[in-house]
């Protein structure tokens, strides 16, 4: 990676043009002119061929940003744009030169190893993006008996996800795995609601949750109440149980949980919110580790999630587009259609990618992708443990957190992460969950090779030693990066948040 | 064993590994799991397919659909999308890129969220733009929740029942569930006049759904004599024509980045735009970037302002989203960067022209009616059809085409990109007319 | 060691109370501050907002965190620091100079229920 410091604005040049658009639609024998008739807007008439010149010349019709010409002849004045639209003006290959130098200061699953936890940065397959295009044209508003295709690929994957997360139905609207709860929780509400039950205004979430968790469950206007982590980092139902009550509308869990702690209590703790009238909500932001192994509906929820773009394959694309259809059991499936939380089908582009995962690995490879992702996740683990704290030891699933270093000195989590950027590994998940004060959690997925896992391993036990003999070495990382830690509190106080012209 | 394409595992690694953790099978990793609730048997899935077997299947798919010409926009508009986008946001290192939260090796990502960050705010006037929403409607819904959190105890919001069906069905769907008192209603300015203590927002179309450009005059200095903010939805491909939402005085700006040569693509993943006065920066729900430098004084992007997000304020966030749109963000990015100006000025100019022609010569059919004679629009136009809809929908879809979307009132609209030809629209014209409606 | 001044009451959320008559002054004290770290943004409530004792009346936003305000007395604000909202970074140099808001009291007795300088001192250690 090197550094480029150039934005699009600063290449442009008045006058430089990167579209191509033909001079005008209508420009064929017999032409039409939109020529304003008195009292009306534009009409249709056949003209002669000087006139058609004359109108369909470019030059005239579309002249540059003048304040002394209307933006667009025709259109009234009140309600065109009067300040100019400052865009770059660029040709084509500035615009290419320029994205692909942008492009190589990035960091990606192509390019190398991400051991980020509850992000699950598999590999992306390239088949996945190659069946795409040829479902660019379709409208979402056409009539379902010109999109048959695409209707029957959602109801495959309607299937394919019932199957394996043991829930009844999809509803694929959602997003992002953060749409998918606000979804869920939606249909949780609608469900006491259409049962009459208007007292359930609390949801409760466990210590250890997804931030976006208690945000969703606020966004749709539930209260929130904590439930505490026992030592061994799993739910306390001791903690629980006092909590239950009429006004619970259900529990939002990860399972396994952000520790990568699979919750064992997960029988008990259903049938004490079930008991208490509540639903159970799951995260599916880890399921990777399930796949082929435990399904959420056979463990008692009754709605959940998947983040199609970490379990299913398709690519992160610097923080979007996702998916995170929403599934529900059987007695909610009258509701399903209920809450429409997205504009048209969801991200029909993002599901095809799924669906192409699914087809490509079939029962067979889906089945061992769970086991191969925990088994990686353990080797790390048990390979690293002598030089990083393991608050909670024994066997883990997809992921696991360590507290820091176990010399640390003065070195703190940050200074690891950053000090893994200069060895061409993106750095860990850190600071996450807030139950460790120097939480860092690592996730390696099943695509990742035994060699890489070793490399990595080699490169956190240097680190540990660089920690103990230089640590300056570790507070200053990264040192080959595009550039080094930004002043990120000058960026808070006094924000610059766009080009200035 | 043999491997599959994407597990790098030989039995060998698999032993090796095992070993390293003490256990003798893959089950051993399952201990702590509940035998009951160890799925037992096969998925009832298909088998493995091979590349080739899985590329035939997609396209069997593709081929059950039917490719129409488009002559229907309601909030998704088939303009044409430059070869040059897709080679750029297939390159790898934008495509499997994770959210730059670590910016050193982010730089890629952060630059040009930052450069559609600022044209958001070119296009719209506005002073702050996020990194992107999952779509308008979306964005819609996160403008009314920021209204009732800008005014804090206030919790009601008015909108313009002329915005698009599914932006509605998406506001409608937060309100009810959030808790915030949404009143669609057919004149704004007649709704809030009484005056109301409770107004947070008015959320009103910049291009409405009958493709009319809505006239605003007066409107912001009414909404906020009231102490409430004015939302505007727009179009931002046409906002490079019409007047702005900062121009009408609008405090935020939201809709869909699909007209900027998003795919259709059966309706998504298309990326939500959303921007703002300064006034409200720190109420702006979703991810910002902005412009720093680092110790040896380059020039830096980073994600800011963070405290405003669920990882850190949890239950207190602006906002539940974390995922947004970010690759949709640099499609756009890329298009606008080769539009420019002038560009975009042209190709509202040929849309213009395009759709002004269709309107005139489907009304010389004599089989519509003129209903909003006076209105100025822009691609899309709403016609009162004097011949029976259904067959009129389906006499286009057997000709290939696809237009004329009824609406409650009864209309139809059309809707006219620079992508369809002279012979595509005088071909629509001529099924209409030699067709028995 | 964090600075502590005489004189003042304290609340065991980390902010201090100068009375002024019918006013108290609140601002965060110099450990709430360093805790804190950077401070990037101060949330300040409007003037003439009810605030209730207990309460939150604002946040503290640095780079990776957010720490809310608690009001250690009731009544109505009668003051915001405005300078605060260009300067945040005044709270951490001068924390017992930099303050937030100013508090017209509805109950002057809940000033008895705050801690003294030596009981804060037990806490913000």
């Amino acid at each position: 990676m090197r550094y480029y410091d150039r934005l699009i604005f600063e290449l442009s040049v008045p006058g430089r043009s990167g579209y191509s658009l033909p001079d005008s639609v209508l420009a064929v024998s017999p032409c039409w002119t939109c020529r304003p008739r008195p009292g009306r807007g534009g009409t249709a008439s056949a003209v002669g061929s000087e006139e058609i010149e004359e109108f369909c010349d470019p030059a005239k019709f579309f002249d540059s940003y003048d304040s002394s010409r209307e933006i667009l002849p025709g259109l009234s004045p009140a309600v065109c744009r009067k300040s100019p639209l400052n865009l770059p003006e660029v040709s084509e290959p500035d615009v290419v030169r320029h994205y692909t130098n942008l492009s190589q200061m990035n960091f990606g699953v192509d390019t190398g190893f991400y051991p980020l936890g509850s992000c699950t940065m598999k590999y992306n397959p390239k088949i996945n993006e190659e069946i795409v295009p040829q479902f660019n044209g379709l409208h979402p508003l056409q009539p379902e008996s010109t999109v048959c295709g695409a209707r029957m690929i959602l109801d495959f994957m309607d299937k394919a996800l019932a199957e394996i997360t043991g829930m009844s139905h999809f509803t694929f609207l959602p997003c992002a795995g953060a749409h998918g709860e606000l979804t869920g929780l939606m249909l949780m509400k609608e469900y006491h609601v259409s049962r009459g039950d208007l007292a359930r205004t609390k949801v409760i979430v466990p210590d250890s949750a997804h931030g976006t968790n208690p945000a969703s469950a606020a966004v749709c206007g539930f209260d929130i109440v904590v439930v505490k982590s026992r030592e061994d980092g799993l739910v306390d139902v001791d903690d629980l149980r006092p909590l239950l009550g009429p006004d619970i509308a259900g529990i939002m869990m990860t399972n396994p949980n952000t520790l990568g702690l699979f919750e064992r209590d997960i029988k008990e703790i259903a049938s004490l919110v079930h008991g208490c009238g509540g639903l159970l909500y799951y995260d599916g932001a880890n399921m990777n580790p399930l796949l082929g192994v435990v399904r959420p509906g056979d463990m008692g929820f009754d709605i959940m999630h998947l983040n199609l773009h970490k379990t299913f394959s398709t690519p992160h694309g610097g923080g979007g587009p996702g998916s995170g259809p929403v599934g529900v059991a059987e007695h909610l499936v009258p509701l399903l259609g209920i809450p429409r939380t997205s504009g048209f089908h969801g991200n029909f582009g993002v599901i095809l990618r799924a669906c192409a995962y699914i087809l490509m690995l079939g029962r067979e490879n889906l089945k061992m992708a769970g086991p191969l992702a925990t088994l990686a996740a353990n080797y790390v683990k048990e390979s690293l443990k002598d030089a990083y704290k393991l608050p909670i030891p024994g066997v883990c699933k997809h992921e696991f957190v360590f507290d820091g270093l176990a010399e640390h000195g003065d070195v703190t989590t940050l200074d690891v992460a950053k000090r893994l950027l200069d060895y061409g590994f993106h750095a860990p998940t850190i600071y996450f969950p807030l139950l460790f004060h120097q939480a860092l959690m690592i996730e390696p997925t099943e695509t990742e090779s035994l060699q890489t896992l070793d490399a990595f391993i080699d490169v956190m036990h240097t680190i540990a030693r660089e920690a103990s003999e230089d640590p300056e070495l570790l507070h200053s990382a990264p040192h080959n990066t595009p550039i080094g830690r930004p002043d990120e509190t000058a960026a808070a106080r006094q924000p610059i948040l766009k080009y200035s012209f | 064993m043999s491997t599959f394409a994407y597990f790098p595992h030989t039995g060998e690694d698999i032993k090796v590994m095992l070993e390293r953790v003490g256990l003798s099978g893959l089950e051993g990793l399952y201990s702590d799991v509940p035998p009951e609730f160890i799925h037992k048997g096969e998925y009832d899935l298909p088998s493995a397919m091979s590349e080739d077997q899985v590329r035939r299947w997609f396209e069997d798919m593709a081929s059950r659909n039917t490719r129409l010409k488009v002559f229907a926009g309601a909030g998704a508009y088939d303009h044409y999308t430059p070869s040059v986008i897709p080679y750029i946001t297939s390159r790898s290192e934008f495509l499997t890129a994770y959210t730059p939260y670590q910016c050193e090796i982010s730089q890629g990502t952060l630059r040009y969220i930052f450069e559609w960050q600022s044209m958001i705010c070119a296009l719209t006037g506005m002073d702050v733009s996020n990194a992107s929403m999952y779509d308008g409607p979306t964005a819609a819904a996160e403008a009314m929740r920021m209204c009732v959190a800008c005014t804090r105890k206030r919790n009601t919001v008015v909108a313009s029942d002329r915005l698009l069906p599914h932006v509605l069905e998406v506001l409608q769907t937060y309100a009810r569930y959030g808790g915030i008192n949404l009143l669609v209603v057919e004149d704004v300015r007649e709704a809030i006049a009484e005056g109301s203590l409770d107004l947070a927002g008015v959320i009103v179309p910049s291009i409405n759904r009958f493709g009319i450009i809505e006239n605003h005059t007066g409107l912001a200095e009414l909404v906020h004599e009231l102490g409430a903010l004015l939302v505007e939805y727009c179009d931002p491909s046409a906002l490079a024509v019409v007047k702005t939402p900062a121009e009408w005085g609008a405090d935020i700006a939201v809709g869909d980045g699909q007209s900027l040569g998003v795919p259709l693509c059966y309706g998504g993943p298309y990326v939500g735009f959303m921007a703002c006065r300064e006034q409200w920066m720190r109420k702006l729900p979703g991810r910002i970037v902005g412009q720093t430098s680092d110790a040896k004084g380059r020039r830096a992007f980073v994600l800011t302002l963070q405290a405003r997000e669920q990882h850190i304020r949890r239950e207190k966030a602006t906002s539940n989203i974390c995922s947004n749109e970010s690759l949709l963000a640099l499609w756009c990015t890329v298009y606008l960067s080769l539009m420019g100006p002038e560009g975009m000025r042209k190709l509202n100019a040929l849309c213009y022209e395009s759709a002004h022609y269709l309107k005139e010569q489907l009304l010389a059919t004599g089989k519509f009616s003129d209903p909003f004679e006076d209105y100025p629009f822009l691609k899309e136009f709403a016609l009162t059809p004097l011949c029976d809809v259904p067959r009129l929908q389906q006499a286009l879809l057997d000709a290939g085409f696809f237009g004329a979307l009824q609406t409650p009132e009864g209309y139809v609209t059309f809707c006219v990109t620079e992508r369809r030809t002279r012979e595509e629209i005088d071909s629509l014209v001529k099924v209409i007319k030699e067709a028995a409606l | 060691m964090s600075k502590i001044i005489e004189g003042l009451l304290y609340s065991e959320s980390h902010e201090w109370v100068k009375v002024e008559g019918d006013l108290a002054v609140i601002g965060v004290t110099d450990f709430a501050q360093a805790e804190m770290g950077d401070i990037t943004y101060v949330d300040l409530p409007a003037e003439g907002d009810a605030v209730e004792a207990g309460e939150e009346f604002g946040a503290l936003e640095s780079v990776k965190a957010s720490s809310e305000l608690f009001c250690p007395v009731s009544g109505t604000v009668a003051a915001v620091n405005e300078d605060l909202e260009g300067a945040p970074e005044k709270v951490n140099e001068d924390p017992y100079g930099a303050w937030i808001i100013k508090v017209r009291m509805s109950d002057p007795s809940e000033l008895d229920s705050l801690l003294s300088a030596s009981a804060y001192g037990e806490i913000a250690k």
